[in-house]
Formats: structure tokens, sequence, C-alpha cells
């Protein structure tokens, strides 16, 4: 039997970092918050401290700060012919579990998109015709501009304390920083952090090859630093322990380190945690929330019924609950009409091993954004026409990590075992080096979401299904990468060079990253998109959906910064235009 | 009229006059007096009454929260203005004798969980305040039976041997020849700031040792450091600036206020007015410096060795190879009354069991240490414990093993 | 008489606020007001000791034993997987919940998929061992003139390893390849993950290629360019220099 709570003004799905964002700016308009989020409350000293959090083993392999399969998890297959099969395990992906959710284990690349990625069909367009474009490719123009979010950007870098150089400071191109970014209206609020050996040397090759490398923009800071909200941060110490792994020293940004110390001496705000969301109720003309159906950790189901409710989880799970709860047209990719699992996207990732003689890089001091990159291959920002493909990415000597279990690399052909195995473990630990292209993806009418006909969770409800897999122009755009990376890698003088393009089919038992995106776009039109520019449901006006969910395909960057930047536009919105007028904010 | 100014006005005529009782009592009654309703809510919010008489979760200062002593619990009285069961029936000298003299209505002896061997230096004038301002609370109808000890410490008439020894009762006297920003900081300690009662020594009876004034003392497995003018133990490495953002914020560049001094700070001192913090950063400063300077322990000592081990890979990540911390965030290890403290049993206790600073409204990050009870044998916490307190031009004295081992049971027991 | 107090029960208990008067779910973990906090509180890991198996037979670590130290082989310069304690390691491991994937999701139905599709195998680790090694022990046997595993030559130990590797041997009732790869992925993870999990024992496997262990401070190396660090490697649970001698 379903219990029914006191309404409150404002229900939130998911409290990782958009939650954390809407529940803030909302709390601060006067509402009354309720975040309701299916994992445990994570703090600093208690979860990930710095006596037990550097333990490779356990986050990184055994991964324990990541949802469990078992409580929920997809399934996959590569195209409509196959069946498709459960996630039982996780690879390609990572999803998060818990207060602050990917925030936590996040690696802090922050990064903006280019201003070409937000009408990227208009611009690819204009620029090579259509000529480029294959006919079963869904990219869309997103219905807001970079100049539209540049403020909010701002004030997400600005949140988290960002380390960086900026490259275009309104229009007048700064030198150390990114040539190729969009205009921001002033520099990073924390200088860039200190580079190791590796992307020193890179960057040196880089330049003598004509590009134009910068620091990496980060979100393990450089230096201490308050934020707006009176929080503290403090300076990373190269620790190697970021990407799957909590800060245990205050010093990666993520909700706890930002937002939630202000947040949660609100009056206004109250979390429920281990807590799953199952369910968006509607009411009986479907368009309108009433508010959110929960189970708790005693299994007992209750309706916490709310003026507006923000779906504000993990990219994939957002969809998932679109679907469940009936709320948008399901996709069907045969006759291409729906929205709810349309344009999907991931990312593209490739790598370039090199091994030295005569080099030490030390790889275990590492941040997870620390690194030198360049731009001159992301985006539109080279001329597409004689490659036969569109897209493109950054690349870098990026220096994460050195753990041993999964860093230990050894040249091809070395015997996966035995004493050779051992002698090339030993000998090429600090002498090797792997750097990486971080490629964009666009969508297809192929690429989609929906509900397993067969799996289901342990509440009964089915489980999303994936449909995905790589295109020529992504395999074309990564073979591209990958030579060029491989060109600057060369110039650093290994005496053995292994390029690793990016090959199909796609693999959902390798990891390369948790950038799943798309499923319930954002855009100006209702017929190929579920959010209008401020991520409203074009369907359910009182329900506003945050996330990579809303983009329509992915860029060549690491989409957490353009997450941040939509959460404060849509925030923006809901206080200044809904709250005072509830209803659609663009006429469909 | 500047408060602070109104505080110094009150103190001349508290001190000297006795006819202002009557003004003072009409002025209780009067529910229009705002001024000395407000005065009130401040001074409760000084002598940070809600801290025993709101019990957690309960209606403000309805009483019931246990208050524990080495004898027993005490369950703190209901000072609502219910006629019943809380103070609604009292009249004035019932309150300024249960507040100043330890009697409460019909001459009931309290005990000194009730500090008013401290409260007994607030005028009149202000103690009345606290009554106009309790006065405007919610009645809340809530019986509380105080004495919970047992046989024969439940004996109350025993108090009159103990206030004979150990209390001393008088309004506060202003001294001659001190500022009158002086004298302000020294009616706040010694008055409703009871700061003497965690920051004061006790003989074996719970009497104050009056001649270790504000020297540091122990409670139940918290030392309260220093506020002497000591420069190693004391408030002697801070400025006044320091002090006054310690008491208002819990924090400064050098240290973070934790353990029973987070609730201080965020229930009392942060809400205080910054002239008040001043005047107490001024008296505090003006406190000598007494005990002779510890010899430090040589870099050599095997201890100090391991110690240095331990921090490097341990503790740098946050209090930073040179011991200096982060400011607001971590503690500086080097200087300071913290690490320096001529007992260590905050210290151990931190390392221990790990421990969150205070949040306030302007400073809300609260940054928290990590346990090291599973992580570090005594031996370890020991040694680490004496190689911070002996570095980078620190001085105290070692700290053992078995201190370390004492302390594990004392918090196990809690 | 009483010492005058102890400021009641301390911030030690969670800061959870007094709560809303209206109906609160008893059964969720509400956060209002402050930061949780105990004392004492988090998970670190549990220190393995040495023992008898916890899964493990006796035939079965034995066999384990020598598989890892021809995996990982002893040397002059560095112990071999058996030493640093690979067996143990893995022994624990399996007796624990990777043992039994309790984290995964293992529903029906199972199906073989697509190499792409990830694992679909409903054998967990610990099914995986048990039925591998008694397999691998029936070919030895049958191979090898009555002898398990443990008792064959370095070189007719090695033989056989790569046989499981590549291919040529077949192993009856379980799949040769999957229990090679598994026990190879699993000797690796022990040889270098933290000692506390009883693998990497003297932190042998991180000495080795030079790794520093449980570190979180290299601020003061960021910009030393081509410099060895020079401190030994630590482990969640210390190093010989934090005893005083």
């Amino acid at each position: 039997m379903t219990r029914m709570l006191p309404s409150t003004d404002v229900v939130i799905i998911g409290l990782g970092w958009t939650g954390s964002i809407l529940a803030h700016e909302l709390t601060s308009a006067g509402m009354n918050v309720v975040a309701i989020e299916r994992g445990p409350w994570r703090d600093t000293a208690t979860d990930f401290p710095p006596t037990y959090a550097q333990d490779e083993l356990r986050y990184h392999i055994r991964h324990d700060l990541f949802l469990r399969p078992a409580q929920q998890t997809f399934t996959f297959r590569t195209n409509t012919n196959q069946t498709a099969l459960p996630i039982r395990t996780w690879g390609s992906f990572m999803p998060p579990n818990g207060v602050g959710g990917g925030g936590v284990h996040w690696n802090a690349e922050t990064w903006r998109f280019l201003p070409s990625d937000f009408r990227l069909r208009s611009h690819l367009t204009e620029r090579y015709g259509r000529k480029l474009l294959p006919d079963d490719m869904t990219i869309q123009d997103w219905g807001v501009t970079y100049d539209d979010l540049e403020p909010y950007y701002d004030k997400f870098e600005y949140l988290c304390g960002t380390s960086g150089k900026a490259g275009n400071i309104k229009g007048a191109k700064q030198a150390g920083g990114n040539p190729y970014e969009g205009p921001r209206s002033r520099d990073y609020p924390t200088p860039p952090q200190k580079q190791p050996y590796a992307p020193t040397l890179f960057a040196k090759a880089a330049r003598e090859r004509g590009y134009q490398p910068f620091p990496q923009p980060s979100g393990n800071l450089s230096e201490a630093y308050t934020n707006p909200l009176g929080v503290t941060l403090g300076p990373c110490t190269y620790c190697g322990f970021c990407e799957w792994f909590g800060c245990g020293n205050y010093s990666k940004a993520s909700p706890q380190t930002t937002i939630l110390p202000a947040l949660v001496r609100r009056a206004n705000f109250t979390a429920r945690t281990e807590c799953e969301v199952v369910r968006i109720e509607l009411d009986k003309s479907g368009k309108r929330a009433t508010g959110v159906t929960y189970v708790d950790s005693s299994g007992k189901e209750w309706m916490q019924p709310a003026e507006l409710v923000l779906l504000c989880a993990f990219q994939l799970f957002n969809v998932h609950l679109l679907l469940i709860s009936g709320i948008g047209k399901r996709y069907d990719p045969q006759s291409g009409q729906g929205v709810i699992g349309r344009n999907y996207s991931y990312q593209v990732t490739s790598s370039v091993d090199a091994y030295f003689d005569d080099k030490n890089f030390n790889p275990f001091v590492a941040s997870g954004a620390i690194g030198m990159c360049i731009d001159d291959f992301n985006g539109d920002n080279f001329d597409h026409g004689p490659h036969g493909f569109v897209g493109g990415g950054y690349m870098g000597a990026v220096q994460t990590n050195g753990r041993p279990i999964l860093g230990t690399r050894v040249p091809k052909g070395t015997p996966a075992w035995g004493a050779e195995w051992k002698k090339a473990a030993a000998k090429n630990y600090l002498s090797s080096y792997s750097s990486a292209t971080h490629g964009s993806c666009y969508s297809y009418r192929d690429a989609f979401l929906d509900l397993d006909p067969t799996y289901t969770d342990r509440h009964g409800r089915k489980l999303l299904r994936i449909t995905f897999d790589f295109h020529d122009n992504e395999l074309k755009m990564s073979q591209y990468l990958t030579e060029r990376l491989g060109e600057i890698v060369q110039q650093m003088g290994p005496h053995t060079l292994e390029k690793k393009p990016r090959k199909g089919p796609y693999n959902i038992g390798q990891y390369q990253t948790t950038h799943t995106c798309g499923g319930a776009v954002m855009g100006s039109n209702p017929k190929t998109s579920a959010l209008n520019r401020y991520l409203q449901s074009w369907d359910v006006p009182n329900l506003f959906v945050m996330g990579a969910t809303a983009f329509p395909q992915n860029a060549g960057y690491n989409p957490t910064g353009t997450v941040g930047a939509l959460a404060y536009w849509a925030a923006d919105a809901i206080v200044n235009q809904y709250l005072k007028n509830p209803g659609a904010l663009v006429q469909s | 009229m500047r408060r602070a100014a109104l505080l110094g006005l009150l103190l001349v005529t508290g001190a000297c006059s006795s006819d202002a009782a009557s003004d003072n009592e009409s002025m209780t009654r009067d529910r229009q007096n705002f001024e000395t309703i407000e005065r009130g809510r401040y001074l409760a919010t000084v002598g940070d009454c809600a801290a025993c008489h709101t019990d957690t979760g309960g209606k403000p200062y309805a009483g019931g929260r246990p208050v524990e002593t080495p004898f027993g619990n005490l369950l703190a009285s209901n000072l609502t203005p219910d006629r019943e069961t809380g103070i609604g029936a009292w009249s004035d000298d019932d309150f300024v004798s249960a507040v100043r003299q330890g009697r409460s209505r019909g001459g009931v002896r309290l005990y000194p969980a009730m500090p008013y061997v401290y409260y007994t230096k607030m005028s009149r004038a202000d103690v009345l305040a606290i009554r106009a301002y309790l006065a405007t609370l919610e009645p809340v109808h809530h019986q509380v039976t105080s004495n919970q000890l047992p046989f024969p410490f439940s004996i109350r008439a025993s108090m009159a041997v103990w206030n004979a020894l150990f209390f001393t009762p008088g309004t506060f006297k202003p001294v001659a020849g001190k500022s009158a920003e002086w004298n302000a900081g020294a009616y706040l300690v010694e008055g409703p700031g009871h700061c003497g009662a965690c920051h004061t020594a006790k003989n074996f009876l719970g009497g104050d040792k009056r001649s270790r004034t504000l020297e540091g003392g122990v409670l139940q497995g918290w030392y309260s450091p220093n506020l002497t003018g000591d420069k190693r133990a004391g408030l002697g490495s801070w400025s006044p600036d320091e002090i006054v953002a310690y008491l208002k914020s819990g924090h400064n560049d050098a240290a973070a206020a934790t353990g029973p001094m987070s609730e201080v700070v965020a229930d009392s001192t942060s809400q205080m007015r910054d002239d008040d913090l001043r005047a107490i950063a001024a008296y505090l400063k003006d406190q000598p410096a007494t005990g002779a300077e510890p010899s430090r322990v040589a870099a050599s000592d095997p201890a100090m060795r391991a110690g240095e081990a331990i921090y490097v890979d341990n503790c740098a990540a946050c209090h930073a190879m040179s011991g200096e911390g982060v400011a607001r965030l971590f503690p500086a290890l080097k200087g300071g009354p913290a690490t320096q403290s001529a007992d260590p049993t905050s210290l151990i206790r931190v390392v221990l069991q790990g421990a969150r600073s205070v949040a306030t409204e302007g400073a809300p990050t609260g940054p928290a240490m990590p346990a090291f009870d599973w992580k570090l044998s005594d031996a370890q916490v020991a040694s680490v414990l004496t190689y911070i307190r002996n570095s980078w031009g620190n001085a105290a004295a070692a700290v053992s093993a078995s201190d370390v081992h004492r302390s594990r049971g004392t918090l196990a027991s809690q | 008489m009483s010492t005058p107090m102890h400021r009641r029960e301390l911030l030690a208990g969670t800061a959870l606020c007094c709560l809303v008067a209206s109906i609160v779910p008893a059964e969720a973990r509400i956060v209002a007001g402050a930061l949780p906090w105990q004392p004492s509180a988090g998970a670190p890991p549990t220190q393995v000791r040495p023992g008898p198996w916890q899964f493990f037979t006796p035939e079965e670590g034995a066999a384990v034993e020598a598989i890892v130290d021809r995996l990982i082989p002893p040397d002059p310069q560095t112990p071999g997987g058996k030493d640093a304690g690979c067996a143990v390691f893995i022994d624990r491991q399996l007796a624990g919940a990777y043992g039994d994937s309790r984290a995964l999701y293992m529903r029906p139905p199972f199906m073989d998929g697509a190499p792409n599709q990830g694992p679909q195998s409903p054998l967990t680790p610990a099914m995986r061992y048990r039925q591998g090694l008694a397999a691998l022990d029936k070919y030895c046997r049958g191979a090898f003139a009555g002898k398990p595993f443990a008792q064959l030559s370095d070189e007719q130990k090695d033989q056989v390893l790569t046989g499981l590797e590549k291919g040529p041997i077949q192993l009856d009732g379980a799949s040769a390849k999957g229990l090679f790869e598994h026990i190879l992925n699993n000797t690796q993870e022990g040889f270098f993950a933290d000692p506390v999990y009883g693998g990497n024992r003297d932190m042998v496997g991180w000495k080795m290629v030079g790794f520093p262990g449980a570190r979180y401070d290299y601020r003061d190396w960021v910009e030393r360019h081509n410099e060895r660090f020079p401190l030994p490697p630590v482990g969640i649970t210390g190093r010989p220099d934090w005893l005083a001698h």
C-alpha cells in the first residue's frame, strides 16, 4: 500500500550535480525542496577519507562506489537484429550511486562545448552542404547557443573553483589558453595546476608540430578556494586516485565540496537517502506531474506529491523513468517517430601508448584533469572537407594515475605472464606513457533507448535497453585523431609507439567513458526533442529533466561542464519565469 | 545606543546600585520593553542557556535534557513560562537566586552543573533581562524531575558544604585601570560566558582550581585549551583578530573548533556582536602566561622518526609537510594551542575518532578529520603526536602509548 | 561533589536537526539541518590474516599456489606469485562478495551473447574456480600419469598454462580459456593490490615497478621532472618505518 506524504513545492529525483544545483537555487528562491536519492549519503571524512580511499582494488576494480548492477542495470545490443542481454557487471561505463552522484568519482575534467557544437546541424550544413552528413545521422541544433549559456558556464566554473587558463576573454585571444574556445567573460577562478613531466614533453612536441597546447581545465584545484556559497575547497595533492574514487582532502569539485554544506543548513531543504524513485506520477490528463512514488530501504512505497518535479538522475536513469512513467512519445526507430529514447550517443576515445628508454614519468604523481591538450582537431576547428567525416575531439597527455593493477603496461607482443612479462612490467612502468583522444559521438537513427521485453529489476520494472554501435563516421574520425596524436607522440622520442584507434563493434565490456548522452533531448521542435530549450518537458510542463539526457549528440569534450551550465540555465528559467507563471515556457 | 556601550553602562549601574532593582523588576513585566527583552535574548545566547535547557528535538527551553556528571545524570529544568512545570509562577527573586546563588525557588540547592558559580557575576539587571526574554517564550507543559542522581549524591543539602568551599558569590566588579573594552570582555568571560566551566581545571571535588584559572581543563575525553597568553599552549600566538574570527566562525587561518566548542560557536559565540568578541579577545590576550617553557623532544628520538614517517604518509595531504595546513580548511599543526597543549587528550581523541569542525552560516564547509583508530596502533598514534608536538618549532611533552591506550578505553565506554 | 558538568552528549550524535512535524518516512535516512557526523565512522578494509584456506580445499590451494608461481615466477629481485601471497589473496576474495557475485545482475535467462555484449555466464568466480580447478586436476592426472598440477615440473606447468591460454587444451566441463584468464587477472590483482588484501606481501609488487603505494601528497614532486621518487612504498596499514625502534 502506498502511503501519501504531505505535499512539497519541489521534489528532486537524484541528488548529484544537477540535483544539488537545482536544490540550492530553488531553496534560495524560497521553495520547499525534497530531494530523493537512491543511494546513501556520502561525506568525505566518512566515505572516502585519505585513510583508505587510495585502494585500486576496491574502487577501480570492484566498483565499490558505484551502483550495484544487482540493484539496477540495463540490457545492451549492437543493433535491432540482436537480442539485448543484461549488463551483468559494469564495463563500458560506470553508473553512479549515492549523494553527489558522478560528481564524487569523476576526473573533474571541466570543459565547455564549442559555439558550433550548439548549432551543429546548421553549422555543418552551412559549411559543407549535406555531403558529409550521412542520411541516418540525426544531429540537431540544441535550441540554445553558446552565448546563451556562457554566463552559466561561468557560474558553474566559479562554483567549482575550476583551475585553468582562458584562451579567449570577450573575443581577445589569451596566450597559453585554448585558442579555439568560445569567448568567456573572465578567466578561470584559479590558475592551472602544475604539470608533471610527460605533459610538458607533449606540449613541446605539439608546439613543434604547429599546434597550440594548453593545460586541461581542471576541477581538482590548484590552490585553496572559497566559492560564492562560502564553501572552501583545498589544493589538489596529485595523489593519483581521482576518477573512480572519492577525493579525501576536499580538493575535487563535487556536490560535497561545493554545495551540500551550505544546502543542508537550509530549513527548506530535506534529503531522503536510500529511497528509490520508481515512477513519476501524472494526473488523469497525463499533462501534469503530481509527484513521485518511491520505495524506501525497507521496501515500503511512498508517494511524495509536489508542484514541480525535477528529474536529476544520471542520464540513463532519467530516460528509464520517463519510459516507465509513460511521459512523452516513445521513439520508434522504424518510423523515426517519437522522442523518448531518441538520439542516444556516447563518446569515442582512443589512445597511443609509447615506451621510452631514458625517461621517468612518475605516473603516480597524477590528478584527474592535469595534462596538456590541443583542440586543433576538435569540433569543426579544422576543415573536414578532404576527410570524409565530421566531428573531432581534444587530444593530449593527461596524467590521471599510475595505479599498477591496471596501469602496468607492456609493449605489444610481450607475453601476458611469466618471467618475460615480469621483466617487461618492471622495466616499463615508470618509462611508458599513454596519451588519449576524446572524440565526439554524433547521433543516429539506429542508436536509441527503449524498454527491454525480457529482463526486469527487483521492482519488476523492465530494464532500459541500449541499442548502439559506432558508425563509420566516428570510426574514421577516431582513426584520423589517433594518427595525428601518434605523430605528436612520435616527436617525443619513444622507442616503441602503439596507436590504438577505436574499433567497432562497440564493446559494452570495456571501459571507455561514462559519457552516455541523449534519450530525451532538448530542442526547438517537439517532434524531434523531448525538452524545450529550458529543459522543460514539452508534454508535462511541471517536469524538467536535467543532465546529459538533453544533449542531442555529444561533442568532443567531457560533458560535465555543459551539464552544470545547463542546470544553472534551467534553474534561472524556473526561478525567474516558471515560478512567476507556471506553464509551458515555450509554445510548441 | 551601541550595545557594548549599553552593556558597559549597565555594568556600572548593576554593580553599585540596588535601587535599580525595582526599576528593573517593572521592566521585566513590561512586554513592551523591547530593549530589555532583546538584551535578555542576547545574554541567553552569550550564556548558551539553550545548550542545556533545550532538549534535542524538544521545544525551546522546555528542559529535560540530560546533563552528565561523574555521579549520574541531572536533567535541565523547564524555563518556559508554564506556571506548573516551568518558571511562570516564580518571582524575580526566585529566578535571580537560582541563577546567581544556586538556590532555586523554595531554597532548593542547585548542583553546579548549573554554572551559578559563574553566573553570580552577572548583575541582577542582566539576569532579569534574561527572565524577561524567557517570559516571551511559548509556555510548554513539561514536567522535569531534575535530580536523577543516585543516593547519596541526590541529597541537595550537601551542596551547602561544597558552596562554602568553592563558591564565592558576588557580581562582577570592574577593574580600575583597565579599559572599558577589557572590563566588558572580563564580564563576558567570567560571567555569562562561563568559559572557566570547561577551560579551568577542577579539583577532585569538582571546584575550580583558582590558581589555574583559564589554563585549560579536561572534561570527559576533551581537553579545553589554555586561554591565557602562553605562546605555545595558550593564545599567545593568536592575534585579537584571530580570536574574534575563531569565535565568530569556528575557524581562523590556523585553527578549527570541534567537539564541545563546536556547539559553543554555533549556538553562542557566532551570534555575538563583533565588539563583544573583540572585548573577549582583549581580556584574554591580557591574561598572563604561566608555566615553564617545555623542552623539545629531539628529532633523532625513535618516536620522532617513526612519527615523521607516519606524518608524511598520513597527515601531510591535508596538514601539509610544513605543518601549516590550509587556511580555514585544515588547521595548522605548526604553532598554536591545539598541538602544544600540556594535556594531549583532545589531540588523541581527534586522531582516534576523527572530528567534524563547526559549520556556521558564514563558513558552512565544516571540514572533518577521518578516524585513525583502526589504522594506527597506540604506539603509532603516540609517535605521530609526539612528532607534531615537537616539529616546526613546536615544543610539548611527548605522548605515550599508554596515554593513547587509556583514551581508547575512555572513548569506548562513552 | 560532582564536577560541574559534561556538556551532555557532544556533537558526537548525528547532527540531525529536530525534524519536520509532518509524517516522516521512518525507513529513509533523512538529512536536514547539518552534515551528519558520527565518531569513528567509515568502512575501512579488513586486514587479511594468514591462516587456513577459507575457500580452497587443500588440493585447490596447492594447485593455485603452483599456478600463481608460474604466472609470476620468482627471480632474484622479486618473489613470485606464491610468496607474494597471490593465492591467499585469491582465496580470500573468493570467500567474500567477489566470489559469489552478489553485487552483479545474476537474473536469468542466461544466454550466450556476442563477444561485445559482456560476460553472460551464470558462473560466479567461486563456481568457476571450483569447476575449473577440478577439471584442470582431471586433465593433469590424465595427461601426466596421475600427477596433479602442483607436482608437475616448471616446464610442464608452463606448457599446461600455455595450452589453456591459447586453446589446445580443452577442459571437461569448464572453459579452459575462461579459467586461465580469470586466474591471470586475479593473480595480477593480488600482486599489485594493497597488502591489506593478502597479496603484494611486503609490497613486493609495488617495489618491483616503483609504485609508492597509498600515498596522498605529491605536491613537492609534480615539477621535479625525470627524477626518481625516493620514498619507499606504503600500504593502507603502513610500512615498517611507522614503528619506533
